[in-house]
């Protein structure tokens, strides 16, 4: 059963081959035995998962059912669950049991699937390893001794070892994509407004958005299905006719699938700065995609080198005002002693925080701060419409973009743990996407050293449907994506 | 560019996170190297280019100022039940005005 896709395992729920309390109990046996190696879950409850399976188990019995009805799902410790603690991986939100739903998360349980546990993170979602966890680090289920990327690194490596069928992430500036490359995951960052933000801990406003980690872009599809949505509590959620995400994946016995597709190749993406193992991996994947009919048109992102650097003004700077509301005083962490008001601010925040989200912090209240707005937020705010247009020109002579997700397969733990500008840039393929607010997707192209490579692939706004179809007919030719981690199978 | 060590504390100051001496002179090391990565936007001529807050060029959606909520009271002491320390349904924090 943990090899199914979603769509199976829905298949055999309904076909009463197993019940969700069965598929749900085998899961949480799994955690049980595994995630101790791994620190994927910051949280399990086996009492109240079970519970939702038993109510599952009743819609299926009264045919009441959607495509995820009765199947277990992980959620990223960001969103909030009812009577569920959301910590999202900080000592600030250590006791922090929240009192309402995240739309996602609504979502999920309007569908009848089984919240399966919450998992690890980097701090607020500030990483690209989950080494900044307050709950510790999570490992790699390819190699113990590595990251599994981040910040939706404890989803990634649930999913990975086969610890939950599927999982939520947030993608702030690659933070689904990166974990699920280095993981050998399927992993969309759907366009900026497609899913909802609220009961989303809050990052970056103008950049977090959610979306799946799977094992494949099938997977993603139904996922996205249940996730998308206008949301009235969302100040920016798009309103747009519903969709189904999974509309372009029907069989085809087509030869080339994909004949008449433009897949633009920009030569910012397959310059220095990737690691030749992962540049031959992607560049076996493009051999693949032309014969699978698609056509390949060189393209240029010129100003996508300044990405990282417009990022690491903008993403700090909304941080810096989103974290202004852990202060101690509604909820979360209160330091233990204090003076007066000024500094139970200054120590509950001193004590509550992890150095990397301090930092940034720092660094968005500089940019803000009197006397500087002008040199680097408005800067990075021009910097980042140049980005944009960059794509605007791409997509005039593409379909979809390729290239790597992440310039090399994971990391050791610790590595660049020490050197904050080494690890922001292990983002440098990602973070353009974010800025612009595009659709993209990583799915796994191959092995290198027995370390997973993912391939990135974006598209225009709203054309997930396209770039999910594009994912899945690659991966009807190949398989990378059924590859499991030794140990885990 | 480089910050000073004042500045650090200043920053640190208007963000309301305590910092000691040691962590101020860490932090302003880390900081340096981020600002030299920040600072290669510098040589980019932007003149004439338009800031761009936000990915979707939208309009604020406005909804009609009423109450959306029932059980008010019922929410507030939700909200509450986590708070470090609230009574009576007011947060409370230490004395502000003498």
């Amino acid at each position: 059963m943990i090899e199914h896709s979603l769509a199976d395992i829905a298949q055999a729920l309904a076909n009463r081959r197993i019940s969700s309390v069965e598929l749900t109990a085998l899961y949480l046996d799994r955690i049980a035995r595994h995630d101790p190696q791994l620190n994927a879950f910051i949280t399990v409850d086996p009492e109240r998962s079970l519970a939702q399976a038993r109510a599952a188990d009743e819609r299926l019995a009264r045919g009441d059912t959607q495509p995820l009805t009765g199947i277990p799902i992980a959620h990223k410790d960001i969103f909030c669950a009812r009577d569920w603690l959301t910590t999202c991986g900080s000592k600030m939100l250590g006791n922090f049991v929240s009192p309402y739903d995240a739309t996602v998360i609504s979502r999920f349980q309007q569908a009848g699937a089984v919240l399966l546990g919450k998992t690890n993170m980097d701090e607020f979602a500030m990483g690209s390893s989950t080494e900044t966890s307050f709950h510790g680090p999570t490992a790699n289920p390819w190699a113990l001794d590595r990251v599994p990327g981040g910040s939706s690194g404890g989803s990634a490596a649930a999913v990975a070892a086969r610890l939950a069928p599927a999982a939520t992430g947030t993608d702030t500036g690659g933070s689904i994509r990166q974990p699920a490359a280095l993981c050998n995951l399927s992993g969309m960052k759907p366009t900026y407004g497609v899913v909802s933000r609220y009961g989303m801990i809050a990052f970056a406003s103008s950049l977090d958005q959610a979306g799946p980690l799977a094992r494949s872009a099938a997977d993603c599809a139904l996922l996205l299905n249940c996730m998308a949505g206008f949301d009235e509590r969302d100040s920016t959620s798009l309103d747009r006719p519903r969709e189904d995400f999974a509309r372009e994946l029907t069989a085809t016995t087509a030869d080339r699938p994909l004949a008449g597709l433009r897949i633009g190749l920009p030569e910012q993406f397959f310059g220095e700065g990737c690691s030749p193992e992962v540049m031959h991996l992607v560049e076996a994947a493009i051999a693949e995609y032309r014969q699978l009919g698609a056509e390949t048109v060189p393209v240029s992102l010129p100003s996508m080198s300044l990405s990282v650097a417009a990022y690491y003004v903008i993403a700090p700077a909304e941080a810096s005002s989103n974290l202004a509301r852990f202060d101690g005083v509604r909820y979360g962490y209160r330091a233990p002693a204090y003076d007066d008001l000024t500094d139970m601010y200054c120590k509950t925040r001193a004590q509550g925080f992890g150095a990397e989200v301090k930092r940034r912090i720092l660094i968005g209240t500089y940019v803000l701060s009197h006397g500087y707005y002008d040199a680097y937020y408005l800067q990075a705010q021009r910097i980042r419409r140049l980005i944009a247009d960059d794509f605007a020109e791409a997509f005039r002579q593409c379909d979809v973009v390729l290239g790597p997700t992440s310039p090399s397969t994971a990391f050791r733990l610790g590595e660049k743990a020490a050197d904050p500008v080494q690890m922001y840039l292990s983002d440098i393929y990602t973070i353009a996407v974010n800025l612009a607010g595009l659709p993209a997707i990583s799915i796994p192209c191959g092995f290198a050293g027995g370390l997973p490579a993912g391939l990135q692939l974006i598209g225009n706004y709203f054309t997930e449907a396209r770039l999910l179809n594009v994912a899945h007919r690659y991966q009807q030719v190949t398989d990378w994506h059924r590859q499991c981690p030794p140990g885990h199978a | 560019m480089s910050l000073t060590l004042d500045q650090v504390h200043r920053i640190a100051h208007l963000a309301r996170i305590e910092v000691d001496e040691t962590e101020a002179r860490r932090t302003l090391g880390q900081l340096n190297g981020i600002f030299g990565l920040i600072e290669t936007m510098q040589a980019v001529d932007t003149q004439g280019v338009e800031p761009m807050a936000h990915a979707q060029d939208l309009a604020q959606r406005l909804r009609p100022d009423c109450v959306t909520e029932n059980d008010q009271l019922a929410w507030r002491s939700a909200f509450q039940a986590i708070a470090p320390e609230a009574e009576a349904g007011l947060y409370l924090v230490p004395k502000v005005i003498e």
